[in-house]
């Protein structure tokens, strides 16, 4: 065992390191697609298009203005400017047309979100086309840090090591802030567990579901625009998206928000380990977790029992 | 729509398309393609049936079609490979089935979903057995013993494709006629009272499921044998995406439905999937999106409706 370690330690750590920036924006999917359920009692399947589409418009917008003369470190703010942009233009029409099917059958509104999903999918390769986009430049401009590592160091960049978990938790810490302890929050809330009682209290419901859903909608464009300097943006990558980000959050339940980032983490590491030690079975590692997870709990680890109406 | 009606309809259906595959012969293949589609449809209508939604049955279709291209090199008869091949996808679909039959809902749809990105990615991942994206050619196969020329061939797979198209429909329509096909419609509206009477719903949707699998699995068999080459895109969440359209176009309420759908999505696609070969799923949402909206019984539900304002009762 101690000699296993000796000879892949360097790569079990960096596995960790890598597991960590990489749930971090996984994370910011589920959590959005949470938000989302929440509010619409509906789990959008074009969520994962949303992050493919805040990847590829952070990615070409510093792409294009760096090279007219943009400063480097511009590059980082730019990431959150162009997620917010995203959620603002796409997330309205998208909740409008959601809820137009709200009380319909459950099935049905599914089937809106996929019809939606193969609307953006395509709508994405028609402004990005097939090539895959990288702009590197918010990596670069932190530079690496020398992780320190018994006798050795693991050289990561500044950007996956501090920038995408550091967002991941504040995006954590601010949501529970804001559901918690402010009155848009707890309206947010009142709305998620039980829409009447929460319009009969004189709460705009359906403002309440529209910031809601835009703010979901920002949320997992501003994984993908996390993600984009670091992996090349690709034709396929919302559905492998949605899907993953669906395992977290059936794995931790549907609604949790503090879970999904235990289960993003756990995901994100399972799967960062099969990378270095068992490539083949990376696409496999994170459902091996959830279907094991769900036999076990059906409700996800954190959901709790909804009692069965009759 | 009585019984009768409607088996007059198929033989129609099934005359007009023998008879445009004999005057337009590069539609043969279209057609078998789409009776095949039809087949795996009738799956997801069973499903729909019960107000659950898979997108992931794309994963028995490429698995029934992986088995036909790797088992005609050993059983090189089609009339053998088809029911064979049928059986490992209700295999299959028994195993996942088990776990997935507890859900209902978005869990159900997507579990499915997931399962199929899995088993594409393995199939495309496993190079040395799969030959990866670049996928299999799949052997000319006999039929009875007989070896066909090329034109016998996709004769013979038009044949086999309607033969598949009659029996499954007849099949699912005595199953949805059935105690356990009357169920499914129970698990959709009020799954409890079901309970109450002692039925397991759970139990219920496997069935259900197990048979979907194999119609999946029939209609992927009769896709490879026909295209004879088969690649990981078949499992990708865009043909289950297909399947599902298909059911919802063609609508859910009877068993002519996917197949008409098929033939409609299917001729279309020859026509504009060329027009509009960059925006393909893009119009695809676009229509089911309309469908939901504004027609949500589909093209049979039209026709019923047409049908019935014409002779008004």
């Amino acid at each position: 065992m101690s000699a296993w370690f000796v000879e892949n330690g360097m790569l079990l750590g960096l596995a960790t390191l890598d597991g960590v920036s990489s749930a971090a924006s996984v994370f910011m999917v589920a959590v959005g697609l949470n938000l989302v359920f929440g509010v619409l009692r509906v789990l959008n399947v074009a969520h994962g298009s949303l992050y493919a589409i805040g990847g590829y418009a952070a990615a070409s917008t510093s792409l294009f203005l760096l090279a007219r003369g943009m400063p480097a470190w511009a590059a980082l703010p730019l990431l959150l400017v162009s997620s917010a942009i995203v959620g603002g233009i796409l997330g309205p029409p998208i909740e409008r047309l959601l809820r137009l099917m709200q009380g319909q059958e459950e099935v049905l509104q599914l089937l809106v979100t996929f019809a939606l999903f193969m609307i953006l999918e395509d709508g994405q390769k028609l402004v990005w086309g097939v090539r895959p986009v990288v702009s590197d430049a918010p990596v670069k401009v932190l530079g690496t840090i020398e992780v320190p590592f018994g006798s050795d160091a693991i050289p990561f960049t500044a950007y996956q090591l501090l920038v995408l978990p550091g967002v991941a938790l504040l995006t954590l810490a601010v949501l529970a802030f804001v559901l918690r302890r402010t009155l848009f929050g707890r309206m947010i809330v009142a709305v998620t567990v039980d829409r009447e009682a929460a319009r009969a209290m004189g709460i705009d419901a359906g403002r309440v579901t529209l910031l809601t859903f835009s703010a979901g909608a920002a949320l997992a464009a501003l994984g993908g625009a996390l993600a984009s300097p670091t992996t090349s943006l690709v034709p396929g990558i919302g559905a492998s998206t949605i899907v993953l980000s669906f395992a977290v959050v059936a794995t931790a339940g549907l609604g949790q928000i503090e879970g999904a980032a235990l289960s993003a983490f756990m995901i994100g590491l399972g799967r960062s380990l099969a990378v270095y030690f068992a490539p083949e079975l990376e696409v496999v590692v994170p459902y091996l977790i959830m279907v094991a997870v769900l036999l076990v709990r059906p409700q996800g680890l954190f959901g709790t029992l909804e009692a069965r109406r009759i | 729509m009585s019984r009768r009606a409607e088996l007059v309809l198929a033989l129609l259906g099934a005359a007009a398309v023998v008879l445009l595959s004999w005057a337009v012969p590069w539609l043969r293949f279209v057609l078998t393609i789409a009776l095949a589609k039809g087949v795996a449809v009738l799956g997801i209508l069973l499903l729909l049936r019960a107000g659950q939604v898979s997108f992931g049955h794309a994963l028995y279709l490429a698995l029934a079609a992986y088995m036909a291209a790797f088992g005609a090199s050993r059983i090189p008869d089609t009339l053998l490979l088809l029911p064979l091949a049928g059986i490992v996808a209700a295999a299959a679909g028994l195993a996942i089935g088990l776990f997935v039959s507890r859900y209902r809902g978005i869990f159900f749809g997507m579990l499915n979903l997931a399962l199929s990105m899995v088993f594409y990615s393995l199939l495309e991942k496993f190079y040395a057995v799969t030959r990866g994206a670049d996928g299999l050619r799949v052997p000319a196969t006999t039929f009875g013993g007989a070896a066909l020329s090329a034109e016998g061939q996709s004769w013979a797979m038009l044949c086999v494709a309607l033969i598949a198209a009659f029996g499954s429909g007849a099949f699912v329509k005595v199953y949805l006629a059935s105690p356990l096909g009357s169920a499914l419609s129970a698990v959709k509206t009020r799954e409890t009272r079901l309970e109450f009477m002692g039925v397991p719903a759970r139990l219920v949707l496997l069935a259900a499921y197990v048979l979907s699998a194999f119609l999946a699995g029939i209609g992927g068999v009769i896709v490879a044998l026909s295209t004879r080459h088969v690649t990981p895109a078949l499992a990708y969440w865009t043909t289950s995406g297909e399947l599902v359209f298909i059911a919802v176009l063609g609508g859910a309420g009877g068993v002519l439905g996917p197949f008409l759908g098929a033939a409609a999505y299917e001729l279309t696609r020859v026509y504009a999937a060329a027009l509009v070969a960059e925006a393909w799923q893009m119009a695809l949402g676009a229509v089911l999106l309309l469908v939901i909206l504004f027609a949500p019984g589909g093209l049979w539900g039209m026709g019923q409706a047409l049908a019935a304002r014409r002779r008004p009762a």
